[in-house]
């Protein structure tokens, strides 16, 4: 969690003679913060350097900011899955690519509300669409939880093999369901193309990506920082088996968590098929990786450092895609390993039992 | 001789391959203060953590206010009424000491009276109410994971070595408490290594080597007998002076 001002509940207790006395507040730590900035910062010097407009650095930075809102989407499900639960499933990437093709088929019934020129009508198709998807990978994800995960809670290597196996059968499945075939993914029409801001084009999914990203984000410190249930996952995340001691039902809990980190890679597998007007099975298993590198950049179980390592790893994708397409491949392991020698666990870890 | 609240027959644990508990059997007398004493290994933590429900017991039962609790999960078990202070304290690092003590209330909000009752004892709790538990000292900590165990009023609570590498200062408060605590019949199974301190809180022993109880008595009694305490404990309370 990112450090911030709690508020004092209401059974704050009187203080009488000791009010006096300041409590000196816990420095917060926001030196990663700087990451963000400073990454665009040396992009934008080097663009100089070679001569390239700004319009297209601002082009860029909107778009890594869009990319990363959708990868945190789908991370944070993830991060707080490893957290809470000690489980590695790198079956995440199917709930991402049967969101995404729930979302495809919700939309194929609502042509007319796609095509239409309002986009009122475009957003609720999308909202629509959006919605199937992650009461489709939800749903998806209780079953996994129980027929897969559960047989090996707590012993990681058959985790990974067990849930790699998961999302290729899923794949699988999904050829069998849909086709092999590469689909589109059309863009409602008053969300295609972009809106012109000086000489910045700023593409209007790309808008609407980052607006939902953040909802998400907000929700999520919402939900985490200000409920009952929050304070039981990030007390979970620190040492499950003290919160069962405490008189809670920590398996129920589990599933909650996983089951709506389940339904956010839905969401997010959606978004993504979107931004990049195409999908096929692979979409889970292409993004995989980037969600680890983002999630072990973060800290596994931080949502704040999710969001950061979401967004610094956008970053990276979109700038050295552009300057120095080559290696854009491995510029995030790179940025990885780089992180992982200043903080090896992470920007924002939580403290282990 | 009060009713016991809790009962253990026969009860062995196993843990891998490692026979951890081999056959328990001791009563724990309803408002009194039980210590279980004995050597590092001898099994003290793995009996509260059998009781507790942490561990399952592979022989046995275990009974607690006329209810056999063996093999119940650990959630289960505090609700019956059974709280537990861990060894390792396990509080919370990134949350509160006051996000700590509202996980603890679960019946209830946290009520304000009971709240105060509990920093008259540990006051370091109220000053650093709003303050990350992780960034307090460990006399502190182990304040706070005992706070948790008595914000809500408990039938019995497990206490596994409060005192361990705790200033005096903080000890003499715990002793406190655990007086307070007794006055309002709450029952204590406390596992301790200063023998100091168990004597000076205690109604009963308990002592346990290989994963047995070996002697039971009186905390007087065995407070008096030197020879059986450097015996069993490899120490006598004059040499302690």
């Amino acid at each position: 969690m990112k450090p911030e001002d709690r508020a004092t509940s209401a059974a704050s207790p009187d203080s009488s003679a000791e009010a006096a006395e300041p409590i000196p507040r816990a420095k917060g730590d926001y030196l990663p913060l700087a990451l963000l900035p400073g990454l665009a910062a040396g992009a934008l010097a080097v663009m100089l350097w070679q001569g390239v407009p700004v319009s297209t650095w601002i082009t860029l930075t909107i778009a890594a900011l869009a990319m990363g809102m959708m990868i945190f989407v789908i991370a944070s499900g993830l991060t707080l899955v490893f957290g809470l639960m000690d489980v590695l499933n790198f079956g995440h990437g199917a709930f991402i690519a049967v969101g995404a093709y729930l979302a495809m088929t919700t939309l194929v019934p609502l042509a007319g509300w796609v095509e239409a020129n309002s986009l009122l009508f475009n957003l609720a198709a999308l909202g629509l669409a959006m919605l199937v998807a992650m009461l489709g990978t939800g749903a998806l994800g209780l079953v996994f939880e129980r027929v897969i995960i559960m047989p090996v809670y707590g012993q990681h290597l058959k985790q990974i093999l067990i849930t790699t196996g998961g999302l290729i059968v899923a794949e699988q499945l999904i050829h069998v369901v849909w086709g092999g075939d590469q689909k589109p993914m059309t863009l409602p029409t008053a969300l295609r193309g972009a809106v012109v801001v000086g000489n910045v084009a700023l593409e209007k999914f790309r808008l609407l990506a980052v607006a939902i990203g953040l909802v998400v984000f907000l929700g999520m410190l919402l939900l985490l920082n200000r409920s009952k249930l929050g304070l039981l996952i990030r007390a979970g995340v620190e040492n499950a088996e003290m919160v069962e001691a405490l008189g809670y039902r920590i398996r129920r809990l589990f599933a909650v968590v996983f089951v709506a980190g389940s339904a956010l890679a839905g969401l997010g597998g959606t978004l993504w098929a979107l931004y990049r007007e195409t999908l096929t099975a692979s979409i889970g298993s292409e993004m995989i990786v980037l969600v680890f590198i983002v999630i072990i950049i973060g800290g596994l179980g931080s949502v704040g450092g999710c969001f950061l390592g979401a967004l610094l790893v956008a970053q990276m994708a979109n700038y050295t895609g552009y300057l120095a397409p080559k290696v854009a491949l491995a510029s995030n392991i790179v940025l990885m390993v780089a992180i992982l020698m200043w903080r090896p666990q992470g920007l924002y870890p939580v403290a282990k039992r | 001789m009060p009713e016991p609240l809790l009962t253990l027959a026969g009860v062995h644990t196993h843990i891998g391959q490692y026979h951890i508990l081999q056959g328990v059997d001791f009563d724990v007398p309803e408002g009194d203060l039980t210590v279980l004493l004995g050597r590092n290994g001898a099994g003290k933590t793995t009996t509260l953590r059998t009781i507790m429900g942490l561990w399952k017991p592979s022989r046995g039962q275990v009974t607690f206010a006329g209810q056999a609790i063996g093999g119940f999960p650990a959630h289960a078990i505090a609700r019956a009424g059974i709280a537990y202070v861990p060894e390792s304290m396990a509080v919370f690092s990134d949350l509160t000491v006051e996000e700590n003590m509202l996980l603890a209330a679960r019946d209830a909000p946290l009520q304000r009276a009971r709240l105060n009752w509990v920093f008259s004892f540990f006051p370091a709790l109220k000053r650093f109410w709003t303050h990350p538990a992780g960034t307090l000292s460990g006399g502190q900590k182990q304040m706070l994971s005992i706070a948790r165990a008595v914000i809500e009023p408990r039938r019995l609570i497990l206490i596994d070595e409060p005192t361990k590498g705790i200033a005096p200062a903080i000890v003499e408060n715990m002793i406190r408490a655990f007086r307070e605590l007794k006055r309002e019949r709450t029952t204590i199974l406390l596992v301790e290594q200063n023998f100091r301190f168990a004597e000076a809180v205690g109604d009963w022993a308990l002592v346990m080597d290989d994963g047995r109880i070996v002697h039971r008595a009186s905390m007087a009694d065995l407070a008096r007998d030197a020879a059986t305490q450097r015996r069993l404990l490899g120490l006598s309370l004059e040499a302690q002076a």
